[in-house]
C-alpha cells in the first residue's frame, strides 16, 4: 500500500553514491562504465545548488584521473575561463608588491579552469545520470541521505528523508565538508577549529568584454589573483579573485581558529578586500553582486582521513577532508575527482575478485600508491609544523622578520629573485607553518619594503549583510530547523555570532545573535538562533555547541552560482 | 496495464478569471476553460499506477475541440501516452447520463480494454459526481470510490484499495475488486514515491513526455458520434433526461465582521490595534 513500511526487503543497488559534486560524479561515472548498478542521491534541488567553490578546478599531470578524462566535454560545457596568468599580491596599507607565480602554478598542471558550481555540477549530473541509468540506477536530486543503514552493527546501506532505506554493496560518501555519513560512521568530527578553513565569496557580475579590457586578456584567457598582508586585521588567511566568462569570484579563505580568536566579522573582511584600492582597476564604478556564499574547507594537512573507509562505506572529497590548501596551492575538486575514481576502481576490482568487502582497504591503498595522500598530508609539513608551529619559534620568526636585519633580508631575497621563486614553490608551500608569519607578517613586510603605493580610488559600496541574505534563494522549510543550539551560553556558542557568515554583532536578520534576557531579576547574555538565513557552511557546527544537520532534500539555501 | 483517466474542461472559477453578468449568470465566453481541479486526484492515481506497474496511460474527455488543450495539460502533468477527445455538435448539451453513455462507448472502442478507469471526484461546474459512476454502470464494472491508497495485483487480476467510508476520514476500509474496474480517488489521495526506482521511473517519464507534450495534438485521437456508432437520439441534448427549470444565482454573503481602517502613522490608533491583538496573543480566539 502507500505507507512506507520498514521491512527486511529493502531496495538494493550495487552502489549508492551520496552527493553529486565532483567526487560523487567521478565515482558514479567510473562505477557505471564498469557496469556497476549505481544510484546517485543528491540533496539539492539541482546538482550544484548546495555547492560553493572559490574556485579553480585543476587537472594535474601526475593524477591518475582528471574530470575531463572521465566526462569528456567538461571544459567546453562546464567551466568558465582557464587560468593563464597567476599573481600573488602582498599588501601593507595601500602599498602592494606583486609577484607573478604563473610558472609555479603551471607545475604539474595540465590545465586549471575557473568554475561556478551550479553550472558545473548540473552539467556533470546530466552526464552521470545518462551513464548510471544504463546500469539500472540513475541520479536523483532532492533526496537527502541522513544516515547509515546497519544490520548487526555492520553498515549495509543508507537511510533517507524522502525514500525508504536502500541497501548497497558499496557506499560512496561524497556528501561534502559537512558529511553526515562520515560523522555517522565516526570517521570525521567537527571538534577542532584548527582543522578547518572558512571561505566566503562574492560572485560579481561583469560583462565578458569588461573583464577582457580590465584584465587585458582575451575571451579564452583568465587570471587568478591571491591577496595577503595587513588588510585582514591579523586574521590568518588570504583572498582570491578569479575571472569567469561574465563574472568574477572574489573571496577570502581564513583559518577558522583565527576567525574565532580575532572575533572577526567575516563579511567585513570580504568588504576589506573588495574596497581595497588595488581592486579598483578591476571593479570599476558599478558593483553588482550576484551571490554571496560561504563554505567550510577542511585543511587536509590535519583533517584528511588517512583511512577513509568503514565496512562498505568510503569517503571521497571534502567528506574525507581531501582539500589541499598550502600557501598559494588551493586544490580540492581535483583530489575529489581522483579519489572518487580510485574508490570506484577499488570496488570494481574487489567485486571481480569476489571480495566486495575489501573495496575500502583497496581504496586506501590506492590513495597512497597514487600519491594522493602524500599531497594531502605532506610529510614535509608534519616535520616542519612540529618545529615551526609553537609560540617560541613563531615569536622568534616574527621578531627576526620585523628587525632591520629581517627587512634587509627580504629586500635582498627579492633582488636575487628568491621571493618570486619561493611563492611558486610547492615544496616550500607544503612546509608553510599555519602561523601568522607567512599569512600576515611576511607579506606585510614585503609590501612595506618593496611595494608601490596604489593610488586608485576604489568607490564601490558592497551590499550590506541584510541585502546579501535578501538576494539569496531559500526554501526555508518552516517548522523544521536543521540546527539546534545545545548550549546558548556566550562561552559555548558566542563565537558563532561573528564567525557565521550570515550573522554579526548587532545584526538582527541573521542566524546567530546575542541577546540579553531577564531571569529572576538578573540579566544574562545568551546566544539565540534562527536557521532561516543559513547558508549551510557548517561553521557553527565547529565553533558553537550545536546539533547540526543539513535541511531535508530540496530545502534550505539554493545557490544559483556556487 | 492500460489505464484511462477521465477529465473535463470547466470554467476557471478562480477570482480574477471567472466572469458573471449582471444577473449573476456565468459568462462562458469570457471565462477561460481549465482542467477540472478535482481531476488532478484521478490523474495522480493514474500516474502512480503507471510508475509502479508500467503500461499505457490514456486520458479521455468529452467536449468541444478546445478541450484538446486540457488534454495537453494532462499529458504534461502526468506524462500521458495517448489522448482521446469525444467531440462533435451532436454531443453538445449532454447531461451526465448522455455523457456517461458516450464515455462508456468511447472506452469500449479502445483497441485495448482498460484495466482501470480513473474518474474525477466531481466537477467544479456541475458538482454532481454522477458521470464516472454512470459510465461504470453502463459497462457493468465494479467501482471503488473515495480511494486514498491503491494496489494492483496484475497476476491475480485484482485491485485493492483503501477507501473512506461515506467519504469520512475517520472510517477507512480496505476493499478488493476484479479488474477491469473504475476507481475514484478522494482528494485525500497522496501519491507516494518512496523508492529510488519509482523516482527514477518518474524522471524517465518526465524526460520522455517533455517533447511529446509540446505536440500533444499528434497524440490525440478525436472521435465523433459516427465513429462511436451512437444514435443521436440517445446522446447530446436529445438524450439528456435532465431538465434545468431555472438557475438561481447565489447571493453574496454579507460581511460578518466590521473592519476599521487605521493609519500605521496614527500612534493612538495603532496602540488600540495592539491592545485589541494583545488579548489574543496566547492563541485564544
Amino acid at each position: 500500500m502507500e505507507a512506507p513500511t520498514m521491512t527486511d526487503e529493502h531496495e538494493h543497488y550495487e552502489a549508492v553514491v551520496v552527493g553529486a559534486g565532483p567526487g560523487g560524479a567521478a565515482a558514479a561515472a567510473t562505477l557505471a562504465r564498469n557496469g556497476v548498478e549505481t544510484v546517485v542521491l543528491e540533496r539539492g534541488v539541482d546538482a550544484g545548488s548546495k555547492n560553493v567553490t572559490g574556485g579553480l578546478i585543476y587537472a594535474e599531470e601526475s593524477a591518475p584521473y582528471t574530470i575531463d578524462g572521465l566526462l569528456p566535454g567538461f571544459r567546453e560545457h562546464a567551466t568558465e575561463r582557464p587560468v593563464t596568468d597567476y599573481y600573488i599580491h602582498n599588501i601593507a596599507g595601500e602599498k602592494v608588491k606583486t609577484f607573478d607565480i604563473t610558472q609555479g602554478h603551471e607545475r604539474d598542471t595540465e590545465w586549471a579552469d575557473a568554475v561556478l558550481r551550479r553550472k558545473m555540477d548540473s552539467w556533470m549530473a546530466e552526464r552521470v545520470h545518462e551513464l548510471t541509468r544504463e546500469t539500472g540506477g540513475g541520479l536523483l536530486t532532492g533526496v537527502k541521505v541522513n544516515g547509515l543503514l546497519r544490520d548487526n552493527n555492520e553498515i549495509v546501506g543508507v537511510t533517507c528523508e524522502e525514500l525508504d532505506p536502500i541497501e548497497a554493496d558499496f557506499i560512496v560518501a561524497a556528501d561534502g565538508v559537512n558529511s553526515e555519513l562520515a560523522r555517522a560512521a565516526g570517521l570525521m568530527d567537527w571538534e577542532e577549529p584548527e582543522e578547518w578553513f572558512q571561505g566566503v565569496k562574492a560572485v560579481v557580475d561583469m560583462p565578458g568584454d569588461a573583464i577582457n579590457e580590465r584584465f587585458g586578456i582575451d575571451d579564452d584567457e583568465g587570471e587568478a589573483h591571491l591577496f595577503s598582508g595587513d588588510l585582514y586585521d591579523g586574521v590568518r588567511g588570504g583572498g582570491f579573485l578569479y575571472t569567469n566568462e561574465s563574472s568574477l569570484c572574489i573571496g577570502n579563505v581564513f583559518h577558522l581558529d583565527s576567525i574565532v580568536a580575532e572575533e572577526a566579522e567575516v563579511q567585513e573582511l570580504l568588504d576589506a578586500l573588495l574596497t581595497h584600492p588595488l581592486l579598483a582597476q578591476w571593479l570599476g564604478e558599478e558593483y553588482d553582486e550576484r551571490e554571496y556564499s560561504a563554505k567550510l574547507v577542511p585543511d587536509s594537512k590535519k583533517a584528511a582521513n588517512p583511512s577513509p573507509h568503514e565496512g562498505r562505506l568510503v569517503l571521497v572529497g571534502d567528506a574525507g577532508g581531501q582539500m589541499q590548501a598550502q600557501g598559494p596551492i588551493i586544490k580540492g575538486m581535483n583530489h575529489a575527482v581522483t579519489a572518487g575514481a580510485l574508490a570506484a576502481e577499488a570496488f570494481v576490482e574487489a567485486r571481480s575478485r569476489g571480495k566486495p568487502s575489501t573495496a575500502g582497504e583497496r581504496y586506501e591503498q590506492r590513495l597512497h600508491d597514487e600519491g594522493v595522500m602524500a599531497k594531502l598530508r605532506p610529510m614535509r609539513y608534519e616535520v616542519a609544523s612540529a618545529a615551526g608551529e609553537n609560540d617560541i619559534t613563531t615569536d622568534l620568526a616574527e621578531r627576526l622578520l620585523d628587525s632591520p636585519l629581517g627587512r634587509a633580508s627580504v629586500r635582498a631575497a627579492d633582488t636575487a629573485g628568491l621571493l618570486g621563486r619561493a611563492y611558486g614553490s610547492p615544496y616550500l608551500a607544503s612546509m608553510m607553518p599555519d602561523t601568522k608569519t607567512p599569512y600576515v607578517t611576511l607579506p606585510t613586510i614585503i609590501a612595506e619594503e618593496l611595494g608601490t603605493r596604489v593610488a586608485d580610488d576604489n568607490t564601490i559600496e558592497p551590499p550590506s549583510l541584510g541585502e546579501r541574505i535578501g538576494e539569496l534563494t531559500y526554501d526555508t522549510d518552516v517548522g523544521n530547523p536543521h540546527i539546534v543550539l545545545e548550549d546558548d551560553s556566550v562561552a559555548a556558542s558566542g563565537a558563532a555570532v561573528t564567525a557565521c557568515p550570515v550573522s554579526a554583532e548587532g545584526f538582527g536578520g541573521g542566524c546567530y545573535r546575542e541577546e540579553t534576557v531577564q531571569s529572576n531579576g538578573d540579566e544574562e547574555r545568551v546566544v539565540s538562533l534562527d536557521t532561516q538565513p543559513c547558508v549551510e557552511c557548517g561553521t557553527c557546527a565547529v565553533v558553537a555547541d550545536t546539533q547540526w544537520e543539513h535541511p531535508r532534500g530540496g530545502k534550505g539555501v539554493e545557490f544559483r552560482e556556487g | 496495464m492500460h489505464t484511462v483517466t477521465l477529465t473535463k474542461g470547466v470554467p476557471d472559477f478562480r477570482e480574477g478569471q471567472v466572469s458573471f453578468d449582471e444577473d449573476g449568470h456565468l459568462e462562458r465566453g469570457n471565462t477561460p476553460t481549465v482542467m477540472n481541479p478535482n481531476d488532478k486526484h484521478a490523474l495522480r492515481t493514474a500516474l502512480q499506477t503507471k510508475v509502479r506497474h508500467g503500461g499505457r496511460l490514456s486520458v479521455m474527455s468529452m467536449g468541444p475541440p478546445g478541450y484538446g488543450d486540457v488534454l495537453g495539460e494532462a499529458m504534461e502533468s502526468v506524462y500521458a501516452d495517448e489522448l482521446y477527445l469525444l467531440s462533435d455538435r451532436e454531443l453538445a448539451a449532454s447531461d451526465t447520463w448522455a455523457t456517461a453513455i458516450t464515455i462508456a462507448t468511447g472506452l469500449q472502442k479502445l483497441d485495448e480494454t482498460p484495466d482501470l478507469v480513473f474518474a474525477g471526484f466531481k466537477t467544479a461546474d456541475g458538482e454532481t459526481g454522477h458521470t464516472g459512476p454512470q459510465a461504470c454502470w453502463c459497462l457493468d464494472w465494479p467501482i471503488i470510490t473515495h480511494v486514498i491508497a491503491l494496489d494492483v495485483d496484475e497476476d491475480e487480476g485484482t485491485v485493492r484499495a483503501k477507501r473512506l467510508v461515506e467519504g469520512d476520514i475517520e472510517e477507512i476500509e480496505t476493499v478488493e475488486a476484479p479488474i477491469p474496474a473504475f476507481v475514484v480517488a478522494d482528494p485525500e489521495f497522496e501519491p507516494t514515491y518512496r523508492t529510488a526506482g519509482d523516482r527514477l521511473t518518474l524522471k524517465d517519464l518526465r524526460a520522455e513526455t517533455k517533447e511529446r507534450a509540446k505536440n500533444h495534438e499528434e497524440h490525440m485521437t478525436t472521435w465523433d458520434h459516427a465513429d462511436l456508432n451512437l444514435d443521436p437520439d440517445y446522446i447530446g441534448l436529445d438524450g439528456s433526461p435532465t431538465i434545468v427549470s431555472s438557475v438561481d444565482p447565489i447571493p453574496k454573503a454579507p460581511a460578518e465582521r466590521e473592519a476599521t481602517m487605521v493609519d500605521p502613522g496614527d500612534e493612538a490608533g495603532m496602540s488600540e490595534v495592539f491592545d485589541a491583538m494583545a488579548a489574543h496573543a496566547g492563541g485564544e480566539q
